[in-house]
C-alpha cells in the first residue's frame, strides 16, 4: 500500500497545496516521486518521531494539512502522547501513517511488530482510525479522509499487489463491506490480513462451510449497524486480525455484540503473546499467531462443530 | 500599550497571579512569579498581536503551561478575559485551568505536558515561512523542560531548517518539581549547550522587561538561525518568602501569607511608578 499511497498523495498534493509530507527519515524507495514533484513540500526530520507529530500540529494550525509516516510501531507510540495533545487535542487535520500493522516487518523483530497500534488509536475519542485491506482499499480510503477536519491514523499495509476478492477497492467511513456471502460463519477482518481470511472462507467452502466475509477497515468511526445488520443471526463469528486479540477489531465486534445484545459467540484470532524469542518471517509469524490460511480454516471448522475453546 | 503601564504590567500580573491563586486555593504560584515579567514584556510590546484571531499576529506557546495563571492575567490586562472569565480559574466548567487550553482567546496552542511546545512552535514558524508570513512564533519553556528528550529535537529540527522566526525563552529559575535542576538532572552550562545546537544565544535577565523587549527588537527573523533567550529568573520572584523555595511549586497562600504577598508586590508597584514617573 506505501506506493499506492504516494501516488495518491501526489494527486491530493497536485489538487491542494496545503498537503505536506513528514517523514521520520524512512521511506527509501517510497517517497522520491512525491519529492521530485513537491521537494519544497517534502521534510525529513529525522529520526525523531515525537517532533515530527510536534511540527506537524504546528503547521495544521498554519493552515496546512500534514502527513506523518513512519513505521506502525513507531508513528502511533513513540509519538502517541503528541498526537493526543497536539492533532487530537486541537482537532488539527494531522494524518498519521503507519506502516506495517501486524507481523508485516517479520524477521526485523518485535520492535518492529505493530501489535498495539489500532488499540492505542482506537482509545483516543474523535481520532479518525483507518486499516484498508489492500492498496485498492487505501487508494479510496486516502482519498475518503484527507480532508476531515480532525486527525487520522491510517494503518498500511506493505504490500502492493495483493487484492482482497470482491472487494473492488470500496471504502466508505464508518461501514464496513461483505465480500462474500455465507450463512455457516462470519469471519470479519481487519487489514492485510484480510485477502488470507477471504482465501480461507474460498477453501472453507470447497469444504462445505459457507462463510460471510466482512472487512472492516474504518475502525473509528466504527461500522456498528453494519455489524449489527451483517451478525445478526450468525451463532459464530470470527475476528480477524494482524494486531492484539485486545482493542483492536476482536474488541470493536464483542462491544458492538455485547452492547447490542446480539446472539454470536465472538472467537478473536490475533496476536497472544510478545517476544517469546521465536522469531521469523511474516507468514511463519501468521501461522504462529493462527493467522494464515491454514490456521483460519482450522479455527472455523472447530468452532462449527463445537471444539474451539479460546 | 504606554510605556508606564508597560513596566508596571510585572506587578499587574503579580497582583493577579496572587488574588486568583489564593481565591482558587491552588498552587503553581511560584512558577507564575518567576515568568510574570517575561510574560509582561512579550504582553507589554513584544509580541505584535492586535486580536487574539488576527492571522498573521505573531504566536505564543507557554510550554511551560502549569505557568497558565501568569498567562491569563496577561490576556486578562488586554482586554481578551473578561475579569468575570478570570474569576472561574480553576471553577467547575471554566475555560480557566491550571494548565492553558487553545479554547481561551489569546492562547495558541494547549500545553500541559512539559517538553511539547517547542515543536509545536518548529511547526508554527516553519508554517509561517512555508507561506511567506514574517509573523514570529515565541516559545516559554521552563529549564526542567530541557530534561525531555522531545524539547532537544525540537531544538535540532529548528536549527536545522534554520526557523529565524523562531524565539525560544528559557525560564532559568534553576528549580524543578522536586529540586534544584543542578541536583535533579544538570543542564549547565545551559547557553552553551544552546549554542551548540546551533541557535543565536542571548543571556538576559528574565525580570528586566524592557531590557527583555530591547533584546527582542534587534533579532534577525527573517532569515538565520533560531534566537533563544537564556532568562535567568528567580522562582517566586516578587515576594519574599516565596523566592528560591520550591514548597511555592505546590502550595496554596495561607490568608496571612496572602495579605504579606499582597503588600510587597503593591509596594513593588508603587515605587516603581515612582521611578517611571
Amino acid at each position: 500500500m506505501r506506493r499506492s499511497f504516494v501516488h495518491t498523495l501526489i494527486e491530493l498534493a497536485d489538487r491542494d497545496p496545503r498537503v505536506v509530507l513528514l517523514t521520520g527519515d524512512l521511506g527509501f524507495m517510497v517517497f522520491e516521486p512525491f519529492i521530485e514533484r513537491f521537494p519544497d513540500r517534502f521534510f525529513n526530520v529525522g529520526v525523531a518521531e515525537q517532533n515530527m507529530v510536534g511540527v506537524a500540529t504546528g503547521l495544521a494550525d498554519a493552515g496546512f494539512v500534514p502527513f506523518v509516516y513512519s513505521i506502525a510501531t513507531f508513528a502511533s507510540m513513540r509519538a502517541y502522547e503528541f498526537i493526543r495533545n497536539g492533532p487530537l487535542l486541537h482537532q488539527l487535520p494531522v494524518r498519521v501513517v503507519g506502516v506495517g500493522g501486524g507481523f508485516e516487518y517479520g524477521t526485523a523483530g518485535p520492535s518492529h511488530h505493530g501489535i498495539e497500534d489500532v488499540a492505542v488509536m482506537r482509545a483516543l475519542p474523535g481520532m479518525t482510525v483507518i486499516a484498508p485491506a489492500d492498496h485498492a482499499q487505501a487508494v479510496a480510503a486516502i482519498r475518503a479522509c484527507w480532508d476531515l477536519p480532525g486527525p487520522v491514523y491510517l494503518r498500511l499495509g506493505k504490500d502492493d499487489h495483493v487484492l482482497v476478492p470482491n472487494l473492488d477497492g470500496r471504502f466508505r467511513l464508518g461501514r464496513a463491506e461483505v465480500v462474500r456471502h455465507g450463512g455457516d460463519v462470519a469471519m470479519v477482518a481487519m487489514g492485510a490480513v484480510s485477502a488470507e481470511v477471504a482465501v480461507s472462507a474460498a477453501d472453507l467452502s470447497e469444504n462445505g462451510i459457507e462463510a460471510t466475509v466482512v472487512v472492516v477497515a474504518s475502525v473509528s468511526p466504527p461500522p456498528v449497524e453494519d455489524l449489527v445488520r451483517i451478525l445478526d443471526g450468525f451463532a459464530t463469528v470470527i475476528t480477524v486480525e494482524g494486531h492484539s486479540v485486545v482493542g483492536g477489531l476482536g474488541s470493536l465486534v464483542s462491544e458492538v455484540v455485547a452492547e447490542r445484545g446480539l446472539g454470536c459467540r465472538v472467537i478473536r484470532r490475533g496476536v497472544r503473546c510478545f517476544g517469546d524469542g521465536r522469531g521469523g518471517g511474516h507468514a511463519y509469524l501468521d501461522n504462529r499467531h493462527g493467522l494464515s490460511r491454514r490456521a483460519l480454516v482450522r479455527t472455523a471448522r472447530e468452532a462449527l462443530v463445537g471444539l474451539h475453546t479460546s | 500599550m504606554p510605556a508606564a503601564e508597560g513596566v508596571l504590567l510585572g506587578y499587574s500580573i503579580r497582583r493577579v497571579i496572587l488574588e486568583q491563586s489564593k481565591r482558587a486555593n491552588v498552587g503553581h504560584i511560584g512558577s507564575c512569579l518567576s515568568v510574570a515579567d517575561i510574560i509582561a514584556a512579550l504582553y507589554g510590546g513584544v509580541l505584535h498581536v492586535p486580536e487574539p484571531d488576527d492571522p498573521d499576529r505573531d504566536r505564543f506557546i507557554l510550554s511551560k503551561g502549569h505557568a497558565a495563571l501568569a498567562l491569563y492575567a496577561a490576556l486578562h490586562l488586554r482586554g481578551w478575559v473578561s475579569a468575570a472569565e478570570l474569576d472561574t480559574f480553576c471553577g467547575d466548567g471554566s475555560r480557566l485551568g491550571v494548565h492553558p487550553e487553545h479554547v481561551v482567546p489569546g492562547v495558541d496552542f494547549s500545553t500541559g505536558s512539559l517538553g511539547q511546545g517547542l515543536s509545536y512552535g518548529a511547526g508554527a514558524a516553519l508554517g509561517a515561512q512555508l507561506l511567506g508570513s514574517r509573523r514570529r512564533v515565541f516559545v516559554l519553556i521552563s529549564d526542567a523542560e530541557c530534561n525531555e528528550g522531545a524539547t532537544w529535537e525540537a531544538v535540532m529540527f529548528a536549527a536545522h531548517r534554520r526557523l529565524a522566526n523562531l524565539v525560544a525563552i528559557v525560564d532559568l529559575n534553576g528549580q524543578q518539581a522536586l529540586g534544584p535542576t543542578r541536583d535533579v538532572l544538570d543542564l549547565s552550562p545551559m547557553s552553551e549547550r544552546w549554542r551548540a545546537f546551533g541557535w543565536d544565544v542571548h543571556e538576559v535577565d528574565g525580570h528586566d522587561e524592557k531590557r527583555l523587549g530591547g533584546v527582542v527588537a534587534h533579532l534577525e527573523t527573517v532569515s538565520g538561525r533560531p534566537h533563544v533567550l537564556i532568562a535567568r529568573t528567580v522562582f517566586g520572584r516578587g515576594v519574599s518568602f516565596m523566592e528560591g523555595q520550591i514548597r511555592w511549586h505546590y502550595l496554596p497562600m495561607s490568608d496571612e501569607q496572602y495579605a504579606h504577598a499582597l503588600r510587597e508586590v503593591d509596594d513593588a508597584s508603587c515605587a516603581a511608578a515612582l521611578f517611571t514617573h
